[in-house]
């Protein structure tokens, strides 16, 4: 994947990062470096902090410690217009959250109309054109309830790239997928990856990471254990915790 | 439900999240039927009895039932206009409590949240009489002197158990809208106030309004409260016509048939708010 396009400047710095809850430390001296256009997948055991540092990112958890910049912008400066972290910042779930009392179309329409004001026709041209692009054309008008896990997980991709993003966070996204809907998510974020948008994806799909990540990193107990181009990380860990990881999911 | 409706509804808590189980259809309408069949043969056995028992130089019971029916009738409609009234002021004062209830700045909430409490677990009848002698009977703003009448003193003093009552309905079903709804709003930089009204409460609409009708069925039958404080409503009325008679064998017909008016008026309510539970809830 790295050598398809050229990777640009770091859009996503995170140094020194720390999260407490409480008294309980969730993240512990987290580093990372995302350039423009690269592709990044965080793997680890559940409960070592993936999500949290996820939501670290685009502002909707404070550090404890450490920085965190987007497109050069501190995200835990107070004086922070999150309005423009945010539109930079777009970022999926696990579990989708569309907007129930919506149609796709205007789950997908909503933020861009009423965050960023932007004309509804124009705004509507572009959801149409987003829906279309994850294979979405013929659901317009549908219902989350109506739509399968893999179509809204598909909307809610469509919904966060309505906001033109810089960098895309995807948090397990296929995590409550059966292996059928899973796949056809896992090729919209494929696409998006080769289209040259900046992906941090945090995920329990070995293969998919392998296949489309420049640089994985893998973190346990709040800390990055270990890092790098995938051929390495996934041919020849160097640490231990990263070998026992992967005996026990590959 | 019915049942519930009827004890004394200010001291029951807020149940609104975890709606009723789908029950067998036909078991309500069995049951509403079965109660309105009892009011009807308790209405005619005894409008029988004052009938039979009547002194001969008396009027028939039935004629002198007629002869009020139609007045009693008005004191009810009178009830039904208290009760709208009572309703919407508290549904206003309420939906704003509640989402005060629900606010991220403490002493906004707190407060909210203290009156809600403060209201919901008092007596209703005291809190009438609190708003009857408290409020003045004229305003003077600007000079201008704006009349402020018993019965407006009564739909304010009803509508501060509805609004707090209302403020609960709107915080428990806030509160019953995933978080992932508030996040990925926050995430798509949504601010709080527009999350609250365009995202969560349109959602929590549809689970606020079955607790909404109920209190609503609640209210109409509280309403008999404002004759305590002397206004002429359907009891007061009643009451009257009882004394104007004096005659003691018309007592269980007429108030039987007050019973009936209430509840041809609030048993559909009560059932309504059954169905469209039982849908939320197949739906949800
Ligand atoms: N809001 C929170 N309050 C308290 N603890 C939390 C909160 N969010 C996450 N945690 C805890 O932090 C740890 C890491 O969670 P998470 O970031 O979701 O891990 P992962 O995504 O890697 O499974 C877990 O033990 C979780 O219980
Ligand atoms: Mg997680």
């Amino acid at each position: 994947m790295a050598s398809r396009h050229q990777l640009g400047e770091p859009v996503v710095v995170v140094a020194g990062v720390e999260k407490s809850f409480g008294s309980f430390k969730v993240l512990k001296d987290v580093g990372l470096i995302v350039r423009r256009g690269e592709t990044v997948c965080i793997i680890g055991p559940s409960g070592s902090g993936k999500s949290t540092l996820l939501r670290c990112i685009n502002g909707l958890v404070p550090i404890s410690k450490g920085s965190i910049t987007v497109a050069g912008r501190e995200v835990n400066d107070p004086r922070l217009d999150k309005l423009s972290l945010r539109r930079d910042v777009g970022i999926v779930f696990q579990q989708y959250n569309l907007f129930p009392h919506k149609s796709a179309l205007q789950n997908v329409m909503m933020a861009p109309i009423h965050v960023l004001k932007q004309d509804k026709a124009e705004v509507e041209e572009r959801a149409r054109r987003l829906l279309a692009k994850v294979g979405l054309s013929d659901k317009l008008a549908s219902y989350p309830g109506e739509l399968s896990g893999g179509q809204q997980q598909r909307v809610a991709i469509a919904r966060s790239l309505a906001m033109n993003p810089k960098v895309m966070l995807f948090d397990e996204v296929t995590a409550a997928l059966d292996p059928e809907t899973k796949k056809e998510v896992l090729v919209t974020i494929q696409d998006l990856a080769a289209e040259g948008m900046t992906c941090i994806l945090v995920t329990h799909e070995m293969g998919f990471a392998r296949e489309v990540a420049d640089h994985v990193y893998f973190t346990d107990g709040g800390l990055i254990v270990e890092h790098g181009p995938p051929a390495e990380l996934f041919g020849a860990p160097r640490e231990e915790r990263t070998k026992a990881f992967l005996d026990k999911v590959l | 439900m019915s049942a519930g409706a009827t004890d004394l509804p200010v001291l029951l808590p807020y149940r609104a999240p975890a709606p009723i189980a789908p029950s067998g259809l036909a078991a309500p309408v069995l049951l509403g039927g079965g109660t309105f069949a009892a009011f009807a043969i308790l209405f005619g056995a005894s409008l029988a009895l004052a009938q039979v028992t009547a002194r001969p130089a008396g009027e028939g019971a039935t004629t002198v039932l007629l002869r009020w029916a139609p007045l009693i009738f008005q004191g009810f409609l009178f009830n039904i206009l208290i009760s709208f009234l009572s309703m919407a002021l508290g549904t206003l004062i309420g939906v704003l409590v509640g989402i005060a209830q629900v606010s991220l700045v403490a002493p906004l909430r707190k407060t909210a949240w203290g009156l809600t409490q403060f209201f919901r677990n008092a007596p209703w009848l005291v809190l009438l009489f609190y708003a009857m002698f408290l409020l003045p009977f004229e305003f003077r703003v600007f000079g201008l002197t704006i009349a402020f009448p018993a019965w407006v003193k009564a739909i304010i003093g009803l509508a501060l158990p509805v609004a707090a009552n209302v403020s609960e309905i709107v915080r428990g079903g806030v509160r019953s809208i995933p978080s992932g709804q508030w996040e990925s709003a926050e995430a798509l930089a949504f601010t709080r106030r527009q999350t609250m009204w365009m995202i969560i409460l349109p959602q929590a609409f549809k689970r606020m309004i079955p607790p909404w009708m109920n209190l609503y069925a609640i209210l109409t039958m509280a309403t008999t409260l404002i004759s305590v404080v002397g206004i002429q409503d359907g009891l007061t009325i009643t009451r009257a016509a009882l004394v104007a008679e004096s005659r003691p064998e018309l007592m269980i017909p007429m108030y039987t048939l007050l019973l009936l008016m209430f509840f041809a008026y609030c048993y559909p309510i009560a059932r309504a708010t059954m169905a469209l539970e039982r849908r939320f809830n197949v739906k949800a």
